[in-house]
Formats: C-alpha cells, sequence, structure tokens
C-alpha cells in the first residue's frame, strides 16, 4: 500500500483504526512531519500531597525517567489531583509553584559545618557529621542527665539538649524522632504547633 | 477541625473569626463558596482588617486585634438573654445542669483561688458539687443558682453590646448584626461552622478565646452536626499529625501525657488519667489509658517493657515545669542548654523577639540543623547586614547543617486539618547528598547507641533497648514505622466475652484501639491512629472518592483518625431519642430494627448502645457532655474573661478597670526580665497584627521562585486615617518600631484597615505581613519576630503574635 504524506495524514486523521495501518508497517517512506506530543503523556506521574497548609491537596508530580536503577527522576512539573476530595485538581498560589521549591537554587545539598568563631561553611561527610554530632550529644547527656531531683524521685531528664521538630515532616518521621528524643529522656522538645 | 473541609458543604452560616480562608487556605475556603452556591449559606467575617474573606462575605464586622473574648463573650450574652438557644441540646448534651462546688467565685476580675506571687490559681474550687453516689450533682430544670448555666448567665450579663463596642471597637450595629445572624442558627435544623485558626491561638488568651467560640456553638448546638464544628484550620501540612504524635514537651503520643515528678507510682500516675464516669450511664472513654499507654511502651521498649518493671515507666523523663520552645529559649539564654538540634524548624523567623532568639542561640555550644532549605537559623551566626547584624567571630556555637529531603522525595503520610492521614509517594531523588529525615535521626542515634554499648554512660538503659527492628537499620522505612505506629498484636488477642475467639492473631496488625490491651499483648505507637495500617492493608493510601450518601464524608479516602470517623461527636447530631436533628442532612441515625447506629459517617460512640440507655454524646469526658464550665482544665479560670493583650493601647480592662491586676491575663508566665521589654502606649501608640499572605508561606516559600516573584518585597499595611496623621503616601519606606526593635518596609496605605473607636479614643492598626528575611530569593527584609513580645498563652504557650504595639515614621 502506496500513500503520500498527505494522504496518510488524512487517514489518520480519520480514526485510530486507521492510524493503526502505521503500526502495521504502513508507514509513509519519507520523515513524518509531526505535531510534538505533550510531555506529560510520556512522564512518570507520582501522587503527593501538598507540603505547606493543612488543607492537604492532592498533587500530581510529573517526572522525567522511569524511576529505573540507571536513571535519574527530575520532576518538571507539578499540578492539583483532579481525584482529590478536597481541591478537586486545584491549587493555590503556593501549590501551583511548587516545583519552584523542590528545585530552589537554595536547596541544601551537601553537610556543612561552621566551627566556632568561624565565618563560613566547610563541605564535611555525612559519617564525620553523624559521629561529631554524636559525640557531642553523648558528652553533654552524660554529664548533665538527672537520674533523681532534690526528693531522691526518679526523673530521668536531659534538660541541656533540647529539639525541635518539623511540622511539615512526615508522621513517620514525626513517629521515630519522639521515640528518640524521649529514649534519651529530652523535655526541651516541640513542633511548630507551639507557635 | 471536629468536622473537616469538604464537609463545611454542609453548613448554613460560616463564621470566620481569627483567621483568613480565603488567603491561607484557598483551596479549602472553596467549600464555603460551595455552601453559599448550593445551600444559599451566609459567610460572616470578624476580623481587625477587610481580609480576603471578609471581602466576599455577606457581612464583615471590625474587631481591635486580642479583644475577642469580649466580643464572643457579648455574643453568648445576646444568645441567653434573646433565648436563641438550642435548648434540647443544651439541657441534655452539656454540664448546663451540673451545680458548682460553693466555694467558687468570680470578683474583680479574679476567679477564685489566684495568687498573686505565683500568678497562678489553686484550681481546686473550680469543680462540680459530688453527690454521696459519687456522682456529679445536677438540676436538670437549669434553675438552680449554683448550676454551670446559671453561673454562665451571671458572668456574660457584664459583656453587654456597649461594653463589646467600648473594648473591641465594633460599633453597636454591627456587633447586633452578627449576633443576629448567628442566633439564626439556634434552631434545630440549622448549623453554622466556625473557621478559625493563628488569629486566635496567637494570643496570651488564645486557647479561652477558642473556648468561647466552642461555647457558642455548644449553646446553639453546632457541636456534631454536618456543617458544624469548631474548626481549626492548622497551620503546616502536618502539624496536626505531629501534635497528634505528642512530639510536644508534655506529651505523649496519641495526647497521653508525660508524668510529673511527684508521679512516682505508676498506679496512680494511670488512675489520674483513666476518668471515671461522673455521671451514670457514661463511657469516659479515657478509662483505658492504661491500654494506650502500656501498648506505647511495648511499641518502644518490647521485651524490655513488662509488668515487672510498670512497663519501662521510670524510662519516662518526668517534669518539674514545662520545657515549651519560649522556656527553652528562656533557660538557654541564661547559658543552661548547651546543644539544640532544629528539623525543619526556623526559630530565628519564628519564636518571638528576634533579639532574644539570636542571644540565645549564640549562647548554644552546638546546634544541628536538618532542613531541606538554607534558613535563617543555620545562619544566626552570620552577618547579613542590617537584616542581621552580628559578628561572627564573637559566636562560638558550632553549626552543622545537614540537607534533607523534601516532600516529593520520600514516602509517608501527612494528616490535614480534617484529621484525614494521607499517604504520598516518592517522586524524585534528592537533589545532591541530601538524605531522608528518617535515615539521619537513624544515622545520629545509632551512632550514640554504638557509644553506650561501648562506653556506658549515664542511664543507657532506654537507648540500648529502644526497638529498632528495621530491614535496613539505618534507614528506617515509612512503611515499618507506620505499621508501628497503628501497632499490632504481639500474641493472640481474644473477646472479652469470649476468650476462645481470636480477634487478632499474634504478628498480626490490629484493626483498631478496640483491639488494645493492657496485658502487653499488644503494641502501638499512637493509639489514635491504631487500624491505620491493618490487615486490610495500608488504609491511608485508599483513593476512592465515593460519597454514596452525599454529603461529603467519602469514608474509603485515606484514613481519618479516630476510627476512619469523619466528624467528631455526631452523635450530637440526633437527638435523644437517636433521630437526626435535620433528617435532610442525615449523618448518622440510631437503627433499631439492626439495634446500631448507622449512616454516612463511622458512629462516634458505642455502635449498639440505644438511647434510651441514656449514654450521652461526649464519650471522652467522664461528664458525658460538653462543658462550659471549664472546671480545672483551664489555667486563667473556667468560664473565659477578657483580658488585655500584655502591649495594650488601653490603661485599664474596661471589665474590671478597678484592678490592675487584671488588665492582662493574670495567669500567663512572664519570664522577670521580659516584663521590662513591653512596650507602652505612650511610646508605642497602634495595635499591631501579622499574618501571611496567599503567595507565601512562611519563610518558605521566597525560595521558590515564582513566590518570590510574587511578592517580592517586605511591606506593611496601615490605614488611610493614620497614613495621613502621620504624612505618609503608598510607596513610603516607613519605619515599624517596637520596644524591642524596628523594621523597615514599603508602606500600604489601605481603606481595608479601619480606624475604630476604642474605649473612648481612636485606635489604629498596623498590619505585618511576615515572610522575608535574609535568606532566599526574594528581596531581603527583616524578620518580622524582631518586634514580637515574648509571651504566650497561660495554657499552651503559643507567642502573642497577634497584638502588640508599635509606632510608624516615615523614614
Amino acid at each position: 500500500m502506496q500513500v503520500t504524506r498527505r494522504q496518510f495524514f488524512r487517514i489518520c486523521a480519520a480514526g485510530v483504526g486507521s492510524s493503526s495501518l502505521a503500526a502495521l508497517g504502513f508507514a509513509p517512506g519519507e520523515a513524518l512531519a509531526e505535531v510534538r506530543t505533550f510531555k506529560l503523556a510520556q512522564a512518570t506521574e507520582t501522587r503527593n500531597t501538598c507540603p505547606y497548609c493543612s488543607v492537604g491537596c492532592g498533587l500530581l508530580m510529573y517526572s522525567l525517567g522511569d524511576k529505573s536503577k540507571n536513571t535519574e527522576t527530575a520532576i518538571f512539573h507539578i499540578e492539583g489531583d483532579p481525584d482529590h476530595p478536597v481541591n478537586r485538581g486545584t491549587l493555590c498560589p503556593k501549590g501551583a509553584a511548587l516545583v519552584d521549591f523542590v528545585r530552589s537554587p537554595n536547596r541544601l545539598k551537601h553537610p556543612e559545618y561552621r566551627a566556632p568563631g568561624s565565618k563560613e561553611w566547610k563541605r564535611i561527610s555525612w559519617d564525620d557529621a553523624f559521629d561529631r554530632i554524636a559525640r557531642l550529644l553523648k558528652d553533654d547527656r552524660d554529664k548533665n542527665f538527672i537520674a533523681t531531683n532534690d526528693k531522691g524521685e526518679t526523673v530521668n531528664r536531659w534538660l541541656t539538649t533540647g529539639v525541635l521538630a518539623a511540622s511539615a515532616a512526615s508522621n513517620e518521621t514525626g513517629y521515630v524522632t519522639h521515640k528518640v528524643v524521649r529514649s534519651m529522656g529530652i523535655l526541651g522538645f516541640d513542633n511548630q504547633a507551639r507557635v | 477541625m471536629t468536622n473537616h473541609w469538604v464537609d463545611i458543604k454542609n453548613t448554613d452560616l460560616v463564621l470566620i473569626m481569627g483567621g483568613n480562608a480565603a488567603e491561607a487556605h484557598p483551596c479549602g475556603f472553596k467549600w464555603v463558596t460551595e455552601a453559599k452556591a448550593h445551600r444559599k449559606a451566609r459567610l460572616v467575617v470578624v476580623d481587625p482588617r477587610f481580609t480576603r474573606s471578609a471581602a466576599v462575605s455577606d457581612y464583615y464586622a471590625p474587631i481591635r486585634a486580642g479583644s475577642d473574648i469580649a466580643f464572643l463573650g457579648g455574643v453568648i450574652n445576646y444568645l441567653l438573654t434573646h433565648d436563641k438557644i438550642h435548648h434540647e441540646y443544651v439541657k441534655n448534651y452539656t454540664d448546663s445542669s451540673f451545680l458548682v462546688k460553693d466555694e467558687f467565685s468570680f470578683e474583680n476580675g479574679l476567679f477564685s483561688g489566684y495568687d498573686p506571687e505565683k500568678r497562678s490559681y489553686d484550681r481546686s474550687s473550680w469543680g462540680y458539687q459530688i453527690g454521696e453516689d459519687g456522682y456529679a450533682r445536677v438540676d436538670p430544670t437549669l434553675q438552680h443558682p449554683r448550676c454551670v448555666f446559671q453561673l454562665m448567665k451571671a458572668h456574660y450579663s457584664r459583656y453587654t453590646p456597649e461594653m463589646v463596642s467600648t473594648v473591641c471597637g465594633t460599633p453597636q450595629a454591627a456587633f447586633l448584626k452578627v449576633c443576629e445572624t448567628i442566633a439564626e442558627t439556634s434552631a434545630a435544623d440549622k448549623t453554622m461552622t466556625i473557621m478559625y485558626a493563628l488569629g486566635w491561638t496567637q494570643h496570651s488568651v488564645g486557647s479561652q478565646m477558642i473556648r468561647t467560640g466552642a461555647m457558642v456553638q455548644l449553646l446553639l448546638g453546632n457541636i456534631g452536626a454536618p456543617g458544624g464544628g469548631m474548626n481549626a484550620l492548622r497551620g503546616h501540612s502536618n502539624i496536626q499529625g505531629l501534635t497528634d504524635l505528642g512530639l510536644l514537651s508534655d506529651l505523649l503520643p496519641g495526647y497521653l501525657t508525660l508524668p510529673r515528678d511527684a508521679e512516682q507510682n505508676f498506679g496512680a500516675y494511670i488512675d489520674k488519667r483513666a476518668s471515671k464516669p461522673l455521671r451514670p450511664g457514661q463511657l469516659s472513654y479515657w478509662q483505658n489509658y492504661n491500654k494506650f499507654h502500656v501498648s506505647l511502651m511495648k511499641a518502644w521498649f518490647g521485651d524490655a517493657a513488662s509488668a515487672e518493671n510498670n512497663w519501662c515507666y521510670d524510662w519516662l523523663p518526668k517534669m518539674d515545669k514545662g520545657y515549651d520552645l519560649l522556656q527553652v529559649f528562656e533557660d538557654m539564654g541564661q547559658g543552661k542548654v548547651n546543644g539544640y538540634v532544629c528539623q525543619g524548624f526556623n526559630p530565628l523567623g519564628s519564636a518571638p523577639c528576634k533579639v532574644k532568639v539570636s542571644n540565645s542561640l549564640s549562647k548554644l555550644k552546638f546546634l544541628v540543623i536538618v532542613d531541606p532549605l538554607a534558613t535563617e537559623t543555620s545562619e544566626f551566626w552570620q552577618n547579613h547586614g542590617e537584616y542581621n547584624d552580628v559578628d561572627p567571630t564573637k559566636i562560638q556555637t558550632e553549626v552543622f547543617r545537614l540537607p534533607s529531603t523534601c516532600f516529593a522525595e520520600e514516602d509517608g503520610s501527612l494528616i490535614n486539618s480534617g484529621r484525614w492521614m494521607q499517604w504520598h509517594w516518592k517522586g524524585a531523588e534528592p537533589p545532591g547528598d541530601a538524605k531522608g529525615d528518617q535515615e539521619i535521626m537513624a544515622g545520629i542515634f545509632l551512632r550514640i547507641r554504638a557509644l553506650y554499648q561501648k562506653e556506658g554512660g549515664a542511664f543507657p538503659d532506654p537507648i540500648l533497648n529502644l526497638t529498632w527492628k528495621h530491614k535496613v537499620p539505618s534507614s528506617p522505612a515509612p512503611e515499618e514505622l507506620a505499621r508501628e505506629f497503628s501497632g499490632k498484636a504481639l500474641k493472640d488477642v481474644t473477646d472479652p466475652k469470649d476468650p476462645t475467639r481470636v480477634l487478632v492473631k499474634a504478628g498480626e496488625q490490629l484493626n483498631g484501639f478496640g483491639e488494645l490491651r493492657d496485658d502487653g499483648s499488644t503494641s502501638c505507637g499512637c493509639w489514635i491512629f491504631s487500624g491505620a495500617w491493618s490487615e486490610k492493608g495500608n488504609l491511608m493510601a485508599r483513593r476512592d472518592n465515593a460519597d454514596p450518601f452525599g454529603i461529603g464524608q467519602t469514608l474509603n479516602w485515606a484514613f481519618a483518625w479516630p476510627a476512619n470517623r469523619r466528624i467528631l461527636y455526631n452523635r450530637a447530631s440526633c437527638d435523644p431519642s437517636g433521630k437526626p436533628y435535620d433528617p435532610a442532612r442525615k449523618l448518622i441515625a440510631w437503627d433499631a430494627g439492626a439495634g446500631k447506629w448507622t449512616g454516612a459517617d463511622v458512629p462516634d460512640f458505642v455502635a449498639d448502645s440505644a438511647p434510651e440507655n441514656g449514654m450521652n454524646p461526649f464519650i471522652m469526658n467522664p461528664e458525658g457532655v460538653a462543658r462550659f464550665f471549664a472546671v480545672d482544665k483551664m489555667a486563667e479560670g473556667p468560664f473565659p474573661e477578657h483580658y488585655e493583650p500584655f502591649e495594650t493601647p488601653l490603661a485599664a480592662n474596661p471589665l474590671s478597670p478597678g484592678n490592675p491586676m487584671v488588665r492582662s491575663s493574670p495567669a500567663a508566665r512572664v519570664f522577670k526580665d521580659d516584663w521590662a521589654t513591653f512596650g507602652k502606649a505612650d511610646k508605642f501608640p497602634f495595635v499591631a497584627t501579622t499574618y501571611r499572605l496567599t503567595e507565601h508561606f512562611h519563610f518558605w516559600t521566597k525560595h521558590a521562585r515564582l513566590n518570590a516573584i510574587t511578592q517580592p518585597e517586605q511591606f506593611v499595611e496601615i490605614g488611610e486615617e493614620l497614613a495621613k496623621a502621620k504624612g505618609i503616601k503608598a510607596g513610603d519606606h516607613v519605619r515599624v518600631k517596637s520596644n524591642r526593635g524596628h523594621i523597615v518596609a514599603v508602606a500600604v496605605v489601605t481603606k481595608r484597615i479601619m480606624s475604630l473607636n476604642v474605649n473612648g479614643k481612636r485606635t489604629h492598626t498596623v498590619g505585618i505581613p511576615l515572610h522575608w528575611g535574609f535568606m532566599g530569593l526574594a528581596k531581603n527584609g527583616y524578620l518580622t519576630n524582631t518586634l514580637t513580645p515574648f509571651v504566650g498563652d497561660g495554657n499552651t504557650q503559643t507567642p502573642e503574635f497577634k497584638a502588640f504595639l508599635v509606632d510608624v515614621e516615615k523614614v
């Protein structure tokens, strides 16, 4: 079956049935001029929740890369989830700009350290950061832990170190953070719900 | 929220006060628009500013910032004196008939039991009369002079329309118009919803403002009804979840509370919290406290928690006092705190009084920042010119800045304002070497544990025995943690009525908190979340948006705590015989044939308890009913009373002008040195209030380019009258000063901020949006907490960001 380019487009326009001709190998010999398909059609769609306010709007995030091991995924578009009962696809001026938060030039990329009296950051490795922080915390706890109060009552608290947790973090992060913090006896512990 | 976002569509009247949902929660506000369009609902806004919510309201009334209790107390007085209350509801579902102790009194602005030295109350007189049968005494006729109804009526009789107008600056006609509109919802088949936010919480009497709103709703019978309720529009996306999980100085997960020093006896600790019913036939669900607590300790400490060691009771830190954020920064300033960890928190901008926060941070030995973005707090030591004028060489704090993932780069659940636990999925890798928060916590914790294993040290037992059963210990998976807080059976859980019947087999996930036990056979990290991940799978990830009853409850979308219940106290949407007050909006009802409560929502009740049993709807309270009289639960007293903000333009509290002790809250904690930092009206004559803009989210979105473009530069809003008096034109730069510091910003001169007559004097308001700082893509600006006072609510210690004093001048 020989078709000219013009005829080919006419067949395609007639519907899906005709365009399957192309799939069967009846493509024109010449290169096709084609309207570029939507990028979203090839993107991986992931469902998420807006991290800003507490309406909890459903999001659709679109990324290139299919999440396989040898590809890097990068989110290039975020929009409201039309199936979500609350936001029904809409987003506010904050949610609509979320991709600029994910890809903000001010995202932190590496662990950094500022020495006492210094005017600058220095990059350090995760291992060095964890080791040094663990050492500082343990030394402070060992030195200042209060097992009993003046009346001899068991109180098992540590007051010289405090923790602030993030109310935009997930429940899973919050739960594990609470567990760790209380196991050490910390009382100076809050999240943004306090303010 | 007692209700949830979509349920707003079921309302007849929306009162937005102490919030600005159209601006701060736009996609939730659409349900107000829905109610207006499809139910002919009306919207009333009461606010110091003519906000974006006010712009689409049916009626707007102005109010002076910080005077909301006076306004709402006036509403209570109006409803009582005009007999516009839901009589059946008030009589049956509230404590209105309960008799109060004879020793309780209120005089000259103070309740009984005040100690001026300690600035706090002995609350022992704030309670009900208890009869010989052990139950609270009641008078169902509501005529007894000591019954809650009569005491409340007397208390709020002082809140006349004249008094409201004097204190609030609201014109009397506007106040009465709001009262009339609200009063219409006292009809059994009408409801009002109250939507509030930080405009109520961020006051030295914030908790009592919210209580006053709740009392209005109880008088009208609007709690438990579809389209009703008290609806806190929370701030951050998971501030509800972190509160539920108890990440606050005095809490444990699920609103369990940490013990005090004196609570050395485990049994007594439990008994105090497992309240027995105060009336016959009531459930008093907290009687199960022990089950929740023991299951938590099993989740945290596993086999190490046993009946013999009181489930590791001694391993929990005990409190000699509260260690909230303000207390910690006070202690830090005194050199009593060495280390601090900020996980996704920017206290240099979000704690009050920047200069105090900055000085305190400078006294730390080490500070650990975990954040996806470069926050101001992470660079508190760095000189950023006029916006952060410090000398780094003089600050000896070691600072670590650890990059974490953001929402798009992780799996997990967040809880929205409507208590929906919604799962989300990872869509990309984080930039650079950034790690997830769980991995970072694990990285620090496992190293500390290894050090204790190697070296020993102070009380290592809880650290060494903390459960950590993760496939990859250095990176606990969200699924593992979610299953842990939802809970599982450690041994077979059997039916208490038939011990041969196994409800859940050992090792299986629990279906809900009804299956929790206090014998160590169940583990559950947060009892109110129980059932979110059952043997049916991860219910938080459900995505069926079907609404078969057409009333917006979508029970198969995600999971709502508790027990997938969408509207709290929903038993109260029915009359005592179990019929819905409004049959057209049936949420649940008693089905006599089936012998159970059924309907569009999960009943907030014992499912098979017939109405004739006389169990009342407020099953968490030992009374079985809701409280107008807060007994001993609130720092300032059982009935909310208006007190001025700590910085007020008034010389005295107009409700008790003769008592200087009660100008501002007599029960708020003020640190010694902070009294001197409060400004007075002679130098700082204008009322200031802070707020958010729809284009920005705190100090976070100025790092996002589009948001930085839409609101690039710091501004303040002032009314035309004040602008004229000060010779300020729109676009001028102005300096706004408080007694703690100053900011410079562009002046927006607007009709939206009105000047009011307060106590016979013209009073002006300055509006201060809070988004700018010295980090980010937007033009640098001043952190607005440069201006705010270091004082918090007497109960929650939430800072008074919403009402303080400033002066304004053209630069």
